[in-house]
């Protein structure tokens, strides 16, 4: 088991590298740097000579490489480099806004999971009837609205039209997070609400399902002792798995509600070119996604009485 | 339970999906003949500002409304979907090309090639897709071209690894052999016989693709990453909106529901698609 999960978060190597060297690749191709992208914020026109010297400051003058292999050398010592922006630290910075992430992460996973999961599991079992076409549409509906027409419909009607909540979130609590995980809940409860359906409706249609329902087994007992049981397993990795597309998602639900995550500090870092921002951003966002995905299969193991009880599974390998 | 539909259910079935893939085909083509057409249909320049009527309701005049700048919005939204359609098609063309092309050169080749395509797509694959694709954006400064090559440089590894398990599977096939001993060119060999025989899944991905794709790209525009202003795209037309949704709600709206309309059509598109090609989802 140690073996399997030290096995596992090796893995996060080549992906930490992989990812952050063509990042960094495509911010030299990019042409545009920040000293560029400040001078023009700032209106202020700056002498070549001036750049220059801001480039030799920041390192930016040197080649990609060598920068490349300056950052990671700074990383292996948890030095994510300092803001060319605010000129504070970056790992500092970045843990600090973690935390609203994480609980809007949290919050829009069981929001997800107690809208998508009770409604696909009535979908699969009223399969065809009009209970089910119903589901489907609204399921429909939500699989096209991109995030940010939800985030716009949501604030207009509960909190301009209803008054029930605040435009901008204030601060960071449970209240002003309702919207924003209301966003991301609907966009991606009804991805996973279709696979939730399909899930349920394939192990309806085993073999063992008729059998128990020949030798007079109830309905109700068939669907909660058995069928959901075994559904589960799947259920919970499709979760993990649409965990992902959260992540992406809540930079765009971030900056639209003001929610100060690090969703929002990366789309604001990415319009200012703010380099080791972004590069934070993208190895956090990878470390957390293999960590989450990790978790996965370790509760994918337990939950897999096959695999509990050591007659095989994820682990032997 | 239907666990083996019979024949003549079957053939309903197969004719339902045959006459919903027409309808939603016919669409997807009024959607693209609307968009080639736009400027013809456009009440009004949708460059045009006039200041003194900005930020009008909809009436009779304008029947979405004006913008901030007094633009006609329906108009707007018209000529709008050249960017956003055409953006979107060409995103997953090159998706689908670069993805087709790097599988098929992996399937065939085998070996060191293989490894380097499959471990990239691999690194690809351990990430989430958007997250990169906001970095590489952002890197590559805005533009709609800059926002297509983000979306694509994260989206081949779908097409990569269905092209490379497709042709594995036909690498064994006689006719391949057959192909190869008749003194056939390697290039006339992938065009000729193996394409035709793997196209079909990597077509119906492509156009499951579509309306993901067109939301995406709607999203890096409104994040200020895709359409620069003052060019007329849903996705940018909605980020200024936001600002106006007390006063003029109706700024939002309309590119709103010009994206629903048209995500839906190609989504609906998309399912049809795959449930006409692989009959065991028919039964879902």
């Amino acid at each position: 088991m140690t073996k399997y999960v030290i096995k596992r978060l090796l893995q996060l190597i080549p992906i930490v590298l992989g990812i952050t060297f063509l990042s960094f690749a495509m911010m030299q191709v990019a042409g545009s740097d920040f000293v560029e992208q400040a001078a023009n914020n700032t209106g202020i026109i700056a002498s070549d000579e001036a750049m220059q010297r801001a480039r030799e400051a920041l390192g930016l003058d040197k080649p990609f490489i060598i920068q490349y292999f300056t950052w990671l050398g700074g990383l292996l010592q948890g030095d994510m480099g300092i803001s060319y922006v605010s000129g504070k630290d970056v790992f500092g910075t970045f843990i600090s806004k973690l935390p609203a992430t994480l609980l809007l992460t949290l919050t829009s996973v069981i929001a997800t999971m107690a809208i998508s999961i009770p409604l696909g599991i009535l979908a699969a079992v009223k399969q065809n009837k009009i209970t089910d076409y119903i589901i489907r549409i609204a399921s429909l509906i939500g699989n096209s609205l991109p995030n940010f027409v939800v985030a716009i419909l949501l604030m207009y009607f509960l909190s301009i039209k209803l008054g029930w909540f605040p435009i901008l979130s204030k601060g960071t609590s449970l209240y002003s997070a309702i919207l924003p995980t209301l966003t991301l809940a609907i966009s991606m409860g009804a991805k996973y609400l279709r696979q939730v359906r399909a899930t349920v409706l394939e192990e309806l249609n085993k073999d063992y399902v008729t059998g128990a329902k020949a030798r007079g087994v109830r309905g109700k007992v068939i669907l909660w002792g058995s069928v959901l049981k075994a559904s589960m397993l799947t259920i919970v990795t499709l979760l993990a798995i649409s965990i992902g597309s959260l992540l992406g998602g809540t930079t765009i639900v971030e900056s639209i509600f003001g929610w100060d995550g690090v969703g929002k500090l990366a789309v604001d870092s990415i319009t200012m070119r703010d380099y080791p921002m972004i590069q934070a951003y993208v190895v956090w966002m990878a470390i957390i996604y293999v960590i989450v995905n990790l978790i996965t299969d370790l509760l994918y193991n337990y939950l897999d009485p096959r695999v509990r009880l050591g007659i095989g599974g994820v682990c032997d390998e | 339970m239907n666990n083996t539909p019979t024949v003549r259910i079957q053939k309903i079935r197969k004719n339902r999906t045959r006459t919903m893939l027409i309808v939603f085909g016919i669409l997807a083509a009024a959607l693209l003949v609307c968009s080639v057409i736009a400027p013809l249909l456009c009440p009004y320049d949708p460059y045009a500002q006039d200041l003194s009527k900005s930020l009008q309701p909809p009436s009779a005049e304008h029947w979405l409304g004006t913008d901030r700048y007094g633009r006609d919005l329906l108009s707007r939204i018209i000529i709008g979907s050249q960017t956003s359609i055409y953006s979107t098609l060409l995103l997953v063309a090159v998706m689908t090309v670069v993805g087709t092309v790097l599988g098929v050169i992996a399937g065939l080749y085998g070996g060191i090639i293989d490894t380097i395509i499959m471990r990239i797509s691999d690194i690809f694959l351990a990430f989430p897709g958007l997250v990169f694709a906001l970095a590489v954006a952002g890197a590559l400064g805005g533009g709609v071209q800059n926002a297509i090559i983000a979306l694509a440089a994260v989206g081949w590894p779908k097409f990569a690894r269905l092209a490379r398990s497709q042709t594995l599977a036909q690498k064994k096939q006689q006719y391949m052999d057959a192909a190869k001993i008749s003194g056939d060119g390697m290039f006339h060999i992938i065009i000729w016989h193996l394409m035709p025989n793997i196209i079909g899944p990597i077509i119906v991905t492509a156009v499951l693709d579509i309306g993901t794709s067109m939301m995406e790209i709607a999203g890096l525009s409104y994040l200020g990453l895709g359409a620069m202003p003052p060019v007329a795209e849903w996705g940018s037309m909605m980020s200024g909106a936001r600002e106006f949704i007390q006063t003029a709600p109706w700024v939002a709206f309309g590119p709103g529901i010009a994206i629903f309309i048209s995500v839906v059509i190609f989504n609906m598109l998309g399912d049809t698609v795959r449930d006409y090609f692989d009959p065991r989802q028919r039964t879902k």
